[in-house]
């Protein structure tokens, strides 16, 4: 098992180094990890409290010297929020994009190996999974489940495995196929190991494209989700940042200091998950190369 | 029996089965809202004989086992109830928000495909030159932004700004259209939709696009198009007459499955330009525990997206003569 996952690192490692898109894209998650673990130290002032010079209330505030991007309509210095936003949304992301790693492999993995029966009822759970709207599903269950961000990763989690079920199931067809599946069948292996021993190391870097193409999706999500005011109202993410500023009118004061920066945070997180999607893209379709 | 005929029956009871799953799973959510069993339709504010007239058709005084079975019939029928907040029968609620939301899908969905299916070809035939990688940058851009901050900037910008379009609704405050067809012969509409339908375009663009482009490379890979290029047929000719044919038709099948998708992901579009839709009714529905509502909208967004995956599969397993029909041993 351990050198499974050597193997794994090893493979993404040169593969890093041999796709310049690939390595932009984990240039900016490196980035946002580091300001996610320096946010008390790079934020100048606590996101949540309201700003005041002087006895003042300092509302909204141009961007300046003492304010970065300047302060919202409630005195909050916008650049804080902003580097406190990483947070939520990388939370966000990476246990989104788990979730649907393991459930979408391990449904993949059943489906694919076993075939009929298995196979028929997990995928019809497929079908039923993409029959549902994805982002009226997750405010209908946060509406009713209650605000709570752990309520929208698991609303995520509960359809955005979907994709990856498929796509790892029509591989574990070819794979199953290979002569080296046949062998372990024919030497007694159980189906326990061939399946996580023989196959899955196979199929993982799919299973991690379409993990990091779920994470883009599910901070997306989140943001959409925060901006139609069903977000988690203790945490300050992007998508809270944007409907704060929308319902306040920022749009209409033309205030762009506020509601630009957190949609291109969004934007550049979500395109390294993309960066580092398409990059394997050009591994997992050799065709493309020929070109 | 024909092999097409076998799959359009299997594939048909496939979405039966599904619909009837999600409409199950529904049915029990619903349930469990915090409250009396008799929340998910009765609001105290209904009159009494409203109450009565629910608890009848809904059986609510029945069994849960016999309250499933009178919902699934109800269901079968359209009848979804009473709106709590606007104290109507849901369907007459959903009737009048759905044609924007189809004049809103269908005004972007189309310009996106057209822009997109151009777009991909242009792209392809560019393959390999400095312009292919600042159009996939740019495609990347339109994918990977929020859909609902794309249109807070468009609307900073093109209506509070530069005060050239209105900034939500479908017609100017005081105004109310007679009847559907004035409002569609309405420029006022035209105007109103503008903003929300680029948003919506912007988002939808990619997927075409990048789907195009990819099926173009695959195909001019094909002998047939190898040959005339070979011949000396000029590459415009190539491009279009050769090629692009053949890469149309999975563009075109997504394109089914985007309608489905649209119809959930305009949720937000429809929210931020204040558009009277489907969309912007679920969230109404939702924040202010209207149930009956929420789980109306919520079912026909559904059974369109089944649908359309539906349409999607048949399209492309029937009428592409090269795709052998699935059917694993």
């Amino acid at each position: 098992m351990l050198n499974v996952l050597k193997n794994v690192i090893k493979r993404t490692y040169k593969f890093l180094l041999n796709d310049k898109f690939a390595l932009a894209g984990a240039l900016i998650y490196i980035f946002f990890i580091i300001i996610a673990i320096l946010a008390p130290y790079i934020a100048p002032f606590n996101p949540y409290k309201m700003q005041t010079v002087e006895g003042q209330f300092m509302m909204n505030k141009s961007p300046g010297d003492r304010f970065l991007l300047g302060t919202t309509d409630m005195g909050r210095d916008i650049f804080s929020q902003l580097v406190y936003g990483v947070r939520p949304a990388l939370l966000v992301g990476f246990t989104a994009a788990f979730f649907v790693v393991i459930i979408g492999t391990l449904v993949g993995l059943l489906a694919g190996y076993y075939g009929g029966k298995v196979d028929s009822v997990l995928m019809r759970l497929t079908d039923v999974a993409f029959g549902i709207p994805f982002i009226p599903f997750v405010i209908v269950l946060v509406g009713f489940l209650g605000p709570n961000i752990w309520n929208i990763v698991m609303a995520m989690a509960l359809l955005l495995w979907r994709n990856t079920a498929r796509v790892i199931r029509s591989q574990v067809l070819t794979v199953r196929e290979r002569s080296f599946v046949e062998a372990a069948k024919v030497s007694g292996a159980s189906d326990f190991r061939i399946i996580f021993i023989y196959i899955a190391p196979n199929i993982l870097p799919l299973s991690f494209l379409y993990g990091s193409l779920a994470m883009g999706w599910a901070i997306l999500t989140e943001a959409s989700v925060s901006f139609l005011g069903f977000g988690d109202p203790d945490v300050i993410s992007w998508g809270y940042m944007l409907n704060d500023a929308y319902i306040s009118q920022a749009l209409t004061r033309g205030a762009y200091h506020w509601f630009v920066p957190p949609g291109i945070c969004i934007m550049l997180i979500v395109m390294a998950g993309f960066f580092i999607g398409r990059g394997s893209e050009e591994i997992l379709h050799p065709k493309l190369k020929e070109y | 029996m024909n092999l097409k005929w076998k799959y359009l029956i299997k594939r048909t009871g496939q979405m039966i089965l599904t619909m009837w799953i999600i409409s199950t799973v529904l049915f029990f959510i619903f349930r469990l809202m915090p409250g009396n069993p008799l929340v998910a339709y009765i609001n105290p504010t209904f009159t009494e004989k409203q109450q009565e007239i629910l608890m009848e058709q809904f059986g609510l005084n029945k069994p849960l086992w016999m309250q499933y079975f009178i919902y699934l019939k109800n269901l079968l029928q359209g009848k979804l109830g009473q709106s709590f907040f606007f104290k109507e029968p849901v369907t007459n609620v959903i009737a009048k928000v759905l044609p924007n939301t189809i004049y809103l899908m269908l005004t972007s969905l189309i310009m996106a495909y057209v822009i997109g299916i151009i777009g991909g070809i242009f792209l392809a035939w560019k393959r390999g030159e400095t312009i292919e990688t600042y159009g996939l940058v740019f495609t990347l851009f339109t994918r990977s932004a929020p859909q609902f901050w794309v249109g807070m900037l468009l609307l900073a910008v093109f209506s509070f700004q530069l005060d050239i379009f209105p900034s939500g609704g479908v017609a100017s405050a005081g105004i109310v259209y007679g009847s559907e067809l004035e409002k569609l012969f309405s420029l006022q509409f035209y105007k109103h939709l503008f903003l929300p339908a680029l948003t919506l375009t912007i988002y939808l663009l990619g997927l075409p696009l990048l789907l195009m482009r990819s099926n173009m490379l695959d195909v001019m890979d094909e002998a047939y198009v190898q040959m005339a290029k070979m011949r000396g047929v000029n590459k415009i000719r190539v491009m279009f007459k050769y090629a692009a044919r053949n890469a149309f038709l999975p563009v075109i099948t997504a394109m089914a499955v985007g309608i489905g998708y649209a119809m959930g992901g305009n949720v937000v579009i429809e929210k931020i330009f204040s558009w009277p839709g489907l969309g912007r009714l679920l969230v109404k529905a939702v924040s202010t525990s209207d149930y009956p509502l929420a789980q109306g909208a919520f079912i026909l967004i559904a059974a369109i997206i089944i649908f359309m995956n539906f349409i999607a599969d048949i399209f492309y397993n029937i009428l592409d003569p090269r795709v052998n029909i699935e059917d694993r041993k």
